[in-house]
């Protein structure tokens, strides 16, 4: 199989980056500063992520509102122009098909932000539930991304763009704006539980903005690849599709039931998740106590027994400390709960923290 | 003669010890006992370490066999014997630092073995070198 590239592979030759294989696509892991300083970087200063390889859809019609909300558990009737709020999409089962964000262009016009390795299947179960008066279109290809992400980062945004084009809110995003020279949409959203904006850009041009942005943020941005990106989502407790949701995991047990809007008239899923009640597992947050670093899909231990899996775990090093997340029975959810997690066939102490492990 | 990474000192493959294909270290001793470790080729490797598992005093060590891991961020990888014998004795402090393993790998011994034998498909550092240069 080939991989896909995105618009910024040769800035990666270029910067050092360790290429790997992610979702059909050649992305770096890291560069070569390594994870735990990219990592950093983004706590402490800023760093750069490319985000191309994620999927873009635009939904337009009179309908479009209805077809969102019938597709996705959260409600999207009242938004803003610019506006993006966070949903997960369900099947019929009350699984989830991908978690995405959907960002109102107009009152007809959405432009909808899905998982990289979810891409072709979220197109074709969009296109098979919306009205015939909606137009779908996946504009993935059209558009690069790069995520600028740290404490660091509006002030670095603020060399190339006036402070007009960067927005206030957090879940905003203003169109058709000036970076550098660069047609940008700023959004203000970010997947590392730090300040930060994502960057969408014509393709072709996305290089440019990289470029420009290392340059305008001289010694206080470095590239970051997919681990840290992935070591800072979990500290920031955030749900990685394939792990902390799955066609058989649902939101309510993935404990994202702030954004299931029960009380909506209709939604695919919705009859199995009521018919569910409230699920015999939940999603926590667990802390190694003993020594030894948890990883994904390993069993979880109380009194005895076995009470869950992990779903994604690593060495986190902002907080400081192997951290992991697991849907384990509902009982033993309680924070300050001692568990062991079977590492490799070792038992590792762990207790039940509360989630987010980081928050800025 | 390599430049390191990290402003490290460019250093050499000490020549004082012998290396196995799957880059590890051996400080054999008159005693018969041996200090092992990985090398500084396994580390610029792996990246980042931040924990090692270590065996225990008096586990058996089969040569090319796994008898302790490492971990960095990412992933677990598996450090294999490069000679057989006992552990005599494990270097607790290297749990405790793991970051010893990419910033002195010579230094940062995992166990001390005795009983040592099956030594005989050891490398030369001139040979590892050389192993090296062709594998990268």
């Amino acid at each position: 199989m080939e991989l896909k590239r995105t618009p910024l592979y040769e800035a990666h030759l270029r910067c050092g980056g360790k290429m790997v294989e992610f979702g059909g696509f050649e992305m770096p892991v890291q560069y070569k500063t390594g994870v735990i300083r990219e990592h950093m970087a983004v706590r402490t200063a800023c760093g750069l992520f490319d985000v191309s390889h994620m999927g873009e859809v635009i939904m337009q019609g009179p309908g479009a509102v209805s077809d969102l909300n019938r597709l996705l558990t959260n409600d999207y009737t009242v938004m803003e122009d610019g506006q993006a709020r966070y949903s997960p999409m369900c099947n019929e089962q009350g699984g989830t098909v991908d978690d995405l964000i959907v960002y109102r262009i107009t009152g007809d016009k959405y432009f909808v932000v899905v998982n990289a390795s979810n891409r072709e299947k979220d197109v074709a179960w969009i296109k098979a539930h919306v009205s015939d008066s909606t137009a779908v279109e996946d504009v993935s290809d059209a558009y690069g991304q790069i995520a600028l992400q740290g404490p660091f980062a509006e002030r670095i945004l603020l060399k190339l763009t006036a402070e007009e084009n960067i927005p206030r809110k957090n879940y905003t995003a203003l169109w058709d704006r000036d970076v550098g020279g660069v047609n940008c949409i700023v959004s203000r959203t970010g997947y590392t539980g730090s300040d930060g904006f994502e960057l969408y850009t014509p393709a072709g041009e996305t290089e440019k903005l990289w470029d420009l942005l290392l340059e305008a943020g001289e010694e206080e941005v470095i590239p970051c690849g997919l681990g840290a990106r992935d070591t800072l989502r979990l500290e920031a407790g955030m749900p990685l599709y394939g792990h902390e949701l799955s066609d058989t995991i649902s939101p309510l047990t993935s404990g994202l039931g702030y954004f299931v809007k029960m009380d909506k008239a209709d939604f695919i899923g919705k009859a199995a998740l009521e018919a569910g009640g409230t699920p015999a597992q939940c999603r926590v947050g667990l802390k190694a106590v003993g020594k030894g670093i948890m990883r994904e899909h390993q069993d979880v231990y109380a009194e005895g027994r076995k009470i869950g899996q992990t779903t994604s775990g690593t060495h986190c090093p902002y907080i400081g400390y192997p951290a992991a997340m697991a849907i384990i029975d509902r009982e033993y959810s309680a924070v300050g709960t001692a568990v062991q997690v079977d590492v490799r066939g070792r038992m590792v102490d762990a207790e039940v923290v509360k989630l987010p492990f980081y928050k800025k | 003669m390599r430049r390191r990474k990290k402003g490290r000192v460019t250093m050499n493959f000490p020549k004082e010890l012998k290396y196995s294909r799957t880059h590890e270290w051996v400080r054999l001793q008159e005693d018969g006992t041996a200090y092992i470790g990985i090398t500084d080729y396994a580390q610029d490797q792996l990246g980042d370490l931040v924990f090692v598992n270590l065996p225990s005093a008096g586990d058996s060590l089969q040569a090319g066999e796994p008898f302790a891991d490492v971990e960095s961020v990412k992933a677990v990888s598996d450090v294999n014997a490069p000679v057989s014998g006992k552990v005599k004795e494990v270097n607790e402090a290297l749990s405790d630092a793991p970051e010893k393993m990419n910033e002195a790998p010579y230094d940062a011994w995992f166990v001390l073995a005795e009983d040592v034998t099956d030594t005989d498909g050891l490398m030369t550092a001139e040979e590892y070198e050389a192993f090296i240069t062709e594998e990268g």
